[in-house]
Formats: structure tokens, C-alpha cells, sequence
């Protein structure tokens, strides 16, 4: 692989990644996270609930984001390991753990479920790999609803956190709910910076050739997926700890997938920033119709449907091309030496 | 003997899963698109034959003489409106937008005709029971073997269309190399919207006789897609018998399960397909990259 800064052209141009923009709104992102931090102690714990809501879609629309914008891995069954997360966490918890500790680990289990099964999936492509997910999510529903211990197909509550007094568990649930999206978002941002987030796109936009220039593709993009099931699964145990209750059928729905491309559409695939404001989309539109039934989701496969033939970079995609802002920078940005000017769009490289 | 009784009950079923997965196989084929919403036009095609046969007090193989030409037009209208443009934006926008079809779709169904579950089975007379006993217990089903004739007949009639027809061998040539097609005069979006149309018939017709021979409601579509497509990878992408051995074995596994617990059916064919990806060659009668 040819790295930016070892390029032919290297002279003539230098590489930017950190802008001052950039650089004051990682500022702002940090300064946004602890103003989230201090929450719970002005607002109740209706508000907590609320927001713990819109940071597990956050957490859900950058893992489904990092997987298909950045690795080309488009899944419909990323509930597989939202319900992993969700239903581990519940057989922790009936073994001994505290719940919030179980939440961690679920999370991490899913992960650990995500190497056997990259091994099969990841042999798939494009929409073979698509569907393939959503078998294995049903094949993951069908095992628990056997399992009666896990409720079979009827449900289950979180009994465990029944200790703390709503309001202080609805608090202490948001700020995990904080620090995971924190963690998790780091996380994939860190790992989109480093060589293997080069890579992945690299593979998404052409897989022979990646992989005639040295790319690994099968180890990076069984990085991502795990890295994508562990987002998922601590995402699934995150929705278990704010309603308690859980059925098969509901955590390990198809609909999951719906609010993840549509949060990824609208936002912006293959961009960082996209997601969180299609995250930010979604929760307002379903604070507002997300009692209109049907019609909510006839809305949501329509919008989605329009974003990815006619506004392919959502968003956020639309907002950079106009004002070549970089919030949060994963990519390259190839400048002349001389003009201040930013290059054209086509010599930036490294971002979709 | 229950075995036996098994055994042909799977392969009888695993005519209707190559029904429904015979569209899939062709559109892969043809554009090396996987259509997300195949599973859900397949349930369209129920609730249209359904409509028809209970407004208009009809027998269901009539209403669906009027379904599925329709639908062959709907198919023609979903590739202008929506494939076209998708195959053109890149090798995962076709994903994209065929997952919002099929929750618009499936939505859209659950809006206009409520989550009750309907059936054909009893609009079709005597046929729904009627069976022949072969001896030893064994009996087979009248329903299950017209399903079977049929999934065979339409495959039949795809591999001769593909091999025989003018038509068919255009739609080869633009599934093996769409620019050289174009260069002898082949105009690659019609065959494209042609092989769409074949599918959402197909479809249309495997969602008949999902009508007929069990239960249907707004959100069956999936689980059809999802059925279809393990014929697909199970026999292999890139034949039409490819197609039915897939739905033979898909459909034992499920019976198979079935006689071992009720609630193993759709798993045993879920685990058969993912031994099958595991295998070294997937799919069973896998060829060379020869378009269906």
C-alpha cells in the first residue's frame, strides 16, 4: 500500500488530516460529552431515559457506518448481536454478575461470537453477505426462544437493577450509556485513522486491487466486523438496561437494520459525522411520529430510499462538499504547498 | 416409514422454495443484484391473488392468470423506476434501496390490510386435502405435487429461454460481459428490465402458492427471502437444477427438523446453509461463473 506521505507527488503537496476547525470541534465534542456528563443532576430521569435513547442509536449508526461505508459490509442482521448483547447480559445477570458489569461483558461476548462467525460470513460478499447476517440473526432468535431459562419466545426482564431507586438507575444507566458511546466512538475513529481505516476502503472500493497492493483484506475487515459486533452488543445491552424488558422477537427484529440505514443514509455513509446527525434525525423524527404505526416506517424505507439514489453521501456528505469541513477527520486532505486553497475534491484521498 | 414420509415431504416442499428462488437466482445472474424485497414482492403477489379471489369469488388459479401478468409489469416499472438508477450508483446501492422496498412494502401491506394472517387454503376445494396413498403410510399430496410440477416446469422453461431464445441468449451474453453486449447491438437495459420482470412474476407465482398451501401476513416477506435465497447458495449460484436441488435439500433439512422437535424446522435449514458456507465449495452443484 502507498502511503500519502511517501507519494510520488509528496513534494508538490502536503497531506493535512488536522484543520483548525477539526481541531476546535474535537474541542467542542469533548466539551459537548462532559456538559452530557453533568446531565442527570439538573434534568430527571425522563430526560436521561431520552437521551440514553439517541446515544444508543448514535452507537449504532456509527458501528452499522464503520461496516458499510468504510468496509463495504452491508448487514441486515447486526440485530444478531444486539441481541447477543441484550440476552447475555440477562443469562449474566441470572449467574451471579451485577448488571452493570454484565452489560460489559455481554457486550464483549458478542465480539467473541463475532470470530467463528466472520469466518463463515466474511466469505460472502456484496449481498450474499447481506442476507447471510440475517440468518445467522435467526438462527441467534431461535436458539434463545428455545432457551427457557432466557424466557423462550415470551420475554424477559432485567431483574438486577431493581436495587437502585429509578431515578438513580436511570442516572447511573446514562452515564454508562455515555462512557460506552465515548469508548466506542473513540474507538472507531482511532481505528479509521490508522492504516487499517485506509484499507478498509481501499477493499470497499476494489478488492482485487487492495488486495494486489498488500492489503489484508480478510484480517481488516474481520477487525471491523468484530469491532462492529462489540458496538452492537454493548449497543443491545445499553436498550435492555433503559426498558428492562425484552422478547426475541423485538431485539432481534429486522428493524434495527431499518433505523441503522436509515440513520446512515440520511446522515452520511462513509463519512464520521453523518451518522451521529442521522442518529440526531431519527430520534427527533421518532419522539414525533413514532406512534404513527406504519406510516413511521413507510416514511423511514422512503426517506432512505431517495437518500441513496439521489443524495448518496447524506447530509453530512452534501454539507463537506460545500464547505469542506472536517469536524472530526478520519481522511486525508492533499493541499498545494503554496495556495492556501484546498485542493479539488478529487485529491483528497482516504475519505469515501 | 416416517422417514420415508419425510423425505418426500421435504423434496415436495423444496419445489416451492425453487419457485420462489428462481427469480432471486436470475437477477443475480443477469445484474449481480440481490433483490431484498423478493421475499416481500412474493407476499404482494398473495395479497393480490387473495383480493381477487375473495372480492370477486373466483378460484385463486384464475386470479392468478390476472396477478401475474400484472405483476410481470410491475417488474418492468420497478427496475425503470428503481434498479436503473440504483445499478448505476454502485455494486451496494441496489442493497440500499431494495431493503427500503421491502420495508415500504411490507409497511405499506400492514396499513392497507391489517396484521390479520389469511389463507387460499380453503378457496381451493378438494385440492387442499386431496392426496394419494402410495402404500405403507405413505401419502402424497396433491397440492404439494402441482407445486412441485410447476417449480419444475418453470425452470425447465427458464433454462430453455436461456439457452434457446434469441432473447435468452442476449440476456447471457449481457450477464457474462453487459459493454461487449452492447457493442453487437444488445441493449443492455432492456434485458435488465426483461430479467426483472421474470423474477417479480416468479415471485408473484411462488407467492400464490404460499397463499395456497399455508398461512400469509404483511411481515411473511422476509422469511420467503430468506427461505429462497438458501436454496440459491445451497445448490449453488449459477444453475437453474443448481435452484432445485437447493429447495430439495432446504425442504428435507426443514421437514427433518420438523420430525425431531416442531420447533427445530427452520432451524435445521437454517444450519444445512451454513454448512454449506463453511464447505470448502459452496453451494452443491456450484459451476463456473456462467450467468444463471
Amino acid at each position: 500500500m502507498i502511503h500519502p506521505r511517501t507519494a510520488p507527488l509528496a513534494g508538490a503537496f502536503r497531506v493535512q488530516r488536522w484543520t483548525r476547525v477539526s481541531m476546535a470541534s474535537v474541542g467542542v465534542t469533548l466539551f459537548i460529552i462532559a456538559v452530557l456528563a453533568v446531565v442527570p443532576f439538573f434534568f430527571g430521569a425522563d430526560v436521561d431515559e431520552q437521551l440514553t435513547v439517541l446515544l444508543i442509536f448514535v452507537i449504532l449508526a456509527v458501528m452499522w457506518n464503520a461496516l458499510a461505508g468504510y468496509g463495504g459490509l452491508i448487514s441486515v442482521g447486526q440485530q444478531a448481536f444486539i441481541g447477543l448483547g441484550a440476552y447475555g447480559t440477562i443469562f449474566l445477570t441470572q449467574h451471579g454478575f451485577t448488571p452493570y458489569l454484565a452489560m460489559i461483558i455481554a457486550g464483549l461476548g458478542a465480539g467473541a461470537v463475532a470470530i467463528p462467525t466472520s469466518l463463515i460470513m466474511l466469505r460472502l460478499r456484496g449481498g450474499q453477505f447481506a442476507i447471510g447476517m440475517w440468518v445467522v440473526a435467526e438462527v441467534f432468535a431461535i436458539l434463545v426462544s428455545l432457551d427457557s431459562g432466557l424466557g423462550g419466545g415470551t420475554g424477559v426482564s432485567l431483574v438486577g437493577l431493581n436495587v437502585f431507586a429509578p431515578g438513580y438507575r436511570q442516572a447511573y444507566t446514562f452515564w454508562i450509556t455515555l462512557a460506552c458511546a465515548t469508548v466506542l466512538l473513540g474507538l472507531v475513529f482511532f481505528l479509521l485513522r490508522r492504516p487499517i481505516g485506509t484499507s478498509l476502503q481501499a477493499v470497499r472500493d476494489d478488492e482485487e486491487a487492495a488486495a494486489s497492493l498488500g492489503v489484508n483484506v480478510v484480517r481488516s475487515k474481520r477487525v471491523l466486523f468484530v469491532v462492529a459486533a462489540v458496538g452492537c452488543g454493548i449497543a443491545g445491552s445499553l436498550y435492555l438496561a433503559n426498558t428492562l424488558f425484552i422478547q426475541t422477537g423485538s431485539v432481534f427484529g429486522v428493524q434495527w437494520t431499518a433505523y441503522m440505514l436509515f440513520m446512515v443514509l440520511v446522515g452520511g455513509l462513509g463519512t464520521f459525522e453523518g451518522p451521529i446527525l442521522g442518529a440526531i434525525i431519527l430520534y427527533l423524527i421518532q419522539a414525533n411520529f413514532g406512534n404513527s404505526g406504519a406510516w413511521y416506517f413507510i416514511g423511514l424505507g422512503a426517506v432512505a430510499i431517495a437518500f441513496a439514489l439521489f443524495l448518496p453521501h447524506g447530509l453530512w456528505g452534501a454539507i463537506d462538499r460545500r464547505l469542506r469541513l472536517r469536524l472530526l477527520p478520519v481522511g486525508y486532505t492533499l493541499r498545494t504547498r503554496k495556495a492556501t486553497a484546498p485542493a479539488e475534491p478529487e485529491a483528497a484521498a482516504g475519505e469515501g | 416409514m416416517t422417514w420415508v414420509n419425510a423425505i418426500v415431504q421435504g423434496v415436495l416442499l423444496g419445489g416451492f422454495y425453487a419457485l420462489l428462488a428462481c427469480g432471486l437466482s436470475l437477477m443475480f445472474g443477469v445484474m449481480r443484484i440481490i433483490n431484498l424485497a423478493h421475499g416481500d414482492i412474493a407476499v404482494v403477489g398473495a395479497y393480490l391473488v387473495w383480493l381477487l379471489a375473495t372480492q370477486l369469488s373466483i378460484s385463486p388459479f384464475l386470479a392468478a392468470l390476472l396477478v401475474i401478468p400484472g405483476m410481470w409489469v410491475v417488474g418492468y416499472a420497478m427496475y425503470v423506476l428503481l434498479l436503473e438508477r440504483s445499478r448505476r450508483a454502485g455494486l451496494l446501492v441496489p442493497l440500499l434501496t431494495t431493503f427500503g422496498l421491502a420495508i415500504v412494502i411490507e409497511n405499506v401491506l400492514l396499513q392497507v390490510f391489517s396484521p390479520d394472517v389469511h389463507s387460499l387454503l380453503s378457496s381451493t376445494g378438494s385440492l387442499a386435502t386431496a392426496s394419494v396413498s402410495v402404500g405403507g403410510g405413505l401419502s402424497i399430496s396433491a397440492l404439494g405435487t402441482l407445486i412441485f410440477v410447476t417449480a419444475v416446469v418453470v425452470l425447465t422453461g427458464l433454462q430453455l429461454f436461456l439457452s434457446r431464445t434469441n432473447a435468452g441468449r442476449q440476456m447471457r451474453a449481457t450477464a457474462e460481459d453487459p459493454d461487449a453486449a452492447e457493442l453487437v447491438g444488445i441493449n443492455a437495459r432492456a434485458v435488465y428490465a426483461r430479467a426483472t420482470a421474470i423474477a417479480v412474476a416468479t415471485a408473484a407465482l411462488g407467492g400464490v402458492f404460499l397463499a395456497i398451501r399455508s398461512t400469509f401476513d404483511p411481515s411473511t416477506g422476509p422469511t420467503q427471502l430468506i427461505f429462497a435465497f438458501e436454496a440459491v447458495v445451497i445448490g449453488g449460484f449459477g444453475s437453474a437444477w443448481g435452484t432445485l436441488v437447493g429447495g430439495v435439500v432446504l425442504g428435507v433439512a426443514q421437514v427433518i427438523g420438523e420430525q425431531v422437535n416442531p420447533q427445530y424446522a427452520v432451524l435445521f435449514g437454517h444450519l444445512v446453509f451454513l454448512a454449506v458456507l463453511a464447505a470448502p465449495q459452496v453451494g452443491i452443484l456450484a459451476r463456473r461463473g456462467q450467468g444463471l
